[in-house]
C-alpha cells in the first residue's frame, strides 16, 4: 500500500522531467536554436559518456571540497549555536551579526579567499563552510528554541540538571531542524565548491567548466551542469538517509499527522 | 511522634507569584497507599500546589515531608504526572519510561531492564520496540503512569491524568489503576474536575476553594476501594455528589 503510493506521488515529477526533455530535443534537434548553442541531450550525453573519467576526477576534488567544507560547517554551526543557546547574552550580542554575515554574497568573498589562501583546496573548502555554517545554526537554534516547555517541565520535576535537560530532550528535539538545515546546506555546498574553482585552482568542476567555456564546448558545458547536479542530489540522498537513521521515530509521526 | 510516618506531608504550605497570594497555608496528610482528590474550580491554586509540592517550586512558607523527609523544593522526590502525557517522542517506551531513573544517574541499560519488568503489569506488551506516536491515547498515559511510578518513591501527583481520555477508556484506566496502586502500594495526589472520577476511586476529597486557594474541605468516602460500576450508580454515589456540589458551589 505504502510503497505503491510513494511511486504514483513520484510519477508527476517524473513525466514532467520527461517533457522538459522532450521540449530540449524537439528544440535542438528540430532546429529552433542553432546546435552550436543548444545542444541536443544526445549530445550532451555522448560528451558525458567521452569525457566521464576526466569529468569523474574532477568532481571526485569537487565533492571532496564540498564534504570537507560541510563537515566543518556543520561543526562550527553545531558548537557555535549550542553555546548561543546556553549562554543567552551571547545570542543576543551574536545572532544580528550572522544575519549580517549572510547578505555578505558568496561571490565577492571568493576572490578575497583565494588571494588570502591561495589555489589549493584551502579556499574552497573555507568558503563552503562559510555558506554552509548559516542555515544549520538557524536551524539549530530554531530547534532548541522550539523544545516543548512542559517537557522541560517534567524533566525538572524528575531533578534533571541543565546538561540533562539538553542531552535527553533540547538536543533530540533539534535533530530534526538540523538535517533541514543540513538539506539545505549540501546544495549550497556543491554551489559553493564549483564558484571557488571558478576563480582558481588546479582542479575540479569548476576548473573544468571554465576551460570548456573557453572552447566554446557547449555540449561539454551542459555536461558538467549534469553532473553537478548529480552530486548534489547524491549528497541530498545521503542527507536523507542519514536523517532516516538518526531520527527513526519520524516516520510514524508523519503516519499520525496524515491521518 | 506515634504512629507510622505519613506518606506525604504538606504543612501551612503558602506560595504567591508577584505579590498575589495563590495559596494559602494548605496542609494535607496522605497515609501509604491512599488516593485523595483535590477538586476545585480553575484559579484555585491546584497547579500552584503541585508545583510547590513536587519541588518545582519553593513555597515562601510551611514545608513538604516525604515520610518524614523535608523535600521542599527539591525536584525529583515525588513525581509529577501532566494531563499531557509528555512523552518524548524521540524515545522508545521503555526508554521514556526509564528516563527519571536515567536522570538519577542509573545506568541506562539496567533502567530499561527496571521499566520493562513492570511491562505487563501496566499493560503494555507488545510495545517494548515501538515509539510513543505509534500509541494509541490510553496506551500513552499508561507508559507516562509506568514513568510517574518509576520516577516516585512511593507518592505521585497526578494532575488531570485522564481527562484527555474517552469515557471508556477512561472507565477501563480507573479500574486497572485501582488495582495497581493496591499492588504497588503506592500514593498518590490526583487533581481532576470530574467530580464522578474523584468519588470512584479516592480514599478522600478535599474541595480547594477561594483566593488564594486553602482546603475547604474534606470528605471522607468510606465504600472500600476498588469500587465498581454499580457504586458509581448508588444513591450513596449520589450523597456524595450532592455533598460535594454544595460546598463547590459556597
Amino acid at each position: 500500500m505504502k510503497k505503491s503510493s510513494g511511486i504514483t506521488s513520484k510519477l508527476p515529477a517524473a513525466a514532467a522531467l520527461a517533457v522538459v526533455v522532450l521540449l530540449w530535443l524537439g528544440a535542438s534537434e528540430g532546429g529552433l536554436v542553432p546546435a552550436f548553442m543548444l545542444p541536443s541531450p544526445v549530445q550532451v550525453c555522448r560528451a558525458l559518456a567521452a569525457d566521464l573519467p576526466v569529468l569523474a576526477e574532477n568532481a571526485w576534488v569537487t565533492l571532496l571540497e564540498a564534504a570537507w567544507g560541510l563537515g566543518l560547517g556543520v561543526a562550527l554551526a553545531l558548537a557555535l549555536a549550542t553555546l548561543m543557546h546556553w549562554v543567552r547574552p551571547l545570542y543576543r550580542a551574536l545572532y544580528p551579526l550572522l544575519v549580517i554575515t549572510q547578505t555578505i554574497p558568496t561571490i565577492a568573498i571568493a576572490p578575497l579567499l583565494v588571494l588570502w589562501m591561495g589555489f589549493g583546496m584551502a579556499p574552497k573548502v573555507t568558503l563552503v563552510a562559510l555558506t554552509t555554517f548559516f542555515p544549520i545554526a538557524v536551524s539549530l537554534l530554531e530547534g532548541y528554541a522550539s523544545t516543548d516547555r512542559a517537557a522541560a517541565g517534567l524533566l525538572r520535576s524528575m531533578g534533571a540538571t541543565r546538561w540533562q535537560i539538553f542531552r535527553h530532550l533540547e538536543f533530540p528535539s533539534a535533530l530534526s531542524h538540523f538535517f533541514s538545515g543540513l538539506r539545505v546546506s549540501v546544495s549550497y555546498a556543491v554551489v559553493g565548491a564549483v564558484i571557488s574553482e571558478w576563480l582558481g585552482g588546479f582542479e575540479g568542476l569548476g576548473v573544468y567548466m571554465t576551460r570548456v567555456k573557453k572552447a566554446y564546448a557547449f555540449d561539454k558545458m551542459f555536461a558538467v551542469i549534469l553532473v553537478i547536479v548529480a552530486v548534489s542530489l547524491l549528497l541530498m540522498a545521503l542527507v536523507t538517509l542519514l536523517r532516516r537513521r538518526a531520527c527513526p521515530w519520524e516516520k510514524f509521526e508523519k503516519i499520525e499527522r496524515n491521518d | 511522634m506515634s504512629g507510622p510516618e505519613a506518606a506525604l506531608r504538606a504543612e501551612h504550605v503558602t506560595k504567591s507569584y508577584g505579590g498575589r497570594t495563590v495559596i494559602q497555608d494548605v496542609s494535607l496528610r496522605l497515609e501509604q497507599g491512599e488516593l485523595v482528590c483535590l477538586l476545585g474550580i480553575s484559579g484555585a491554586g491546584k497547579t500552584t500546589l503541585f508545583h510547590s509540592l513536587s519541588g518545582l517550586e519553593r513555597p515562601e512558607e510551611g514545608r513538604v515531608l516525604l515520610f518524614g523527609e523535608d523535600v521542599t523544593g527539591t525536584p525529583g522526590k515525588i513525581s509529577y504526572m501532566l494531563q499531557r502525557d509528555l512523552l518524548l517522542p524521540h524515545k522508545k517506551i521503555p526508554d521514556n519510561a526509564a528516563l527519571p531513573l536515567v536522570i538519577r544517574g542509573v545506568r541506562a541499560r539496567e533502567a530499561r531492564e527496571r521499566a520493562l519488568s513492570y511491562f505487563p503489569q501496566f499493560g503494555l506488551e507488545g510495545t517494548e520496540d515501538k515509539y510513543p506516536a505509534q500509541l494509541s491515547g490510553g496506551m500513552r498515559q499508561r507508559a507516562a503512569l509506568l514513568r510517574t511510578f518509576l520516577g516516585a518513591r512511593g507518592v505521585a501527583l497526578l494532575d488531570e491524568p485522564f481527562s484527555a481520555l474517552d469515557a471508556l477508556t477512561k472507565r477501563e484506566i480507573h479500574r486497572w489503576y485501582m488495582e495497581m496502586m493496591d499492588q504497588l502500594r503506592l500514593t498518590t495526589l490526583f487533581i481532576t474536575h470530574d467530580i464522578d472520577e474523584a468519588i470512584l476511586l479516592s480514599d478522600r476529597v478535599c474541595v480547594l476553594s477561594g483566593r488564594p486557594g486553602r482546603i475547604a474541605a474534606e470528605i471522607r468516602v468510606d465504600p472500600p476501594r476498588p469500587r465498581d460500576l454499580s457504586f458509581s450508580l448508588s444513591g450513596e454515589f449520589l450523597a456524595y455528589k450532592r455533598q460535594i456540589l454544595a460546598l463547590l458551589e459556597a
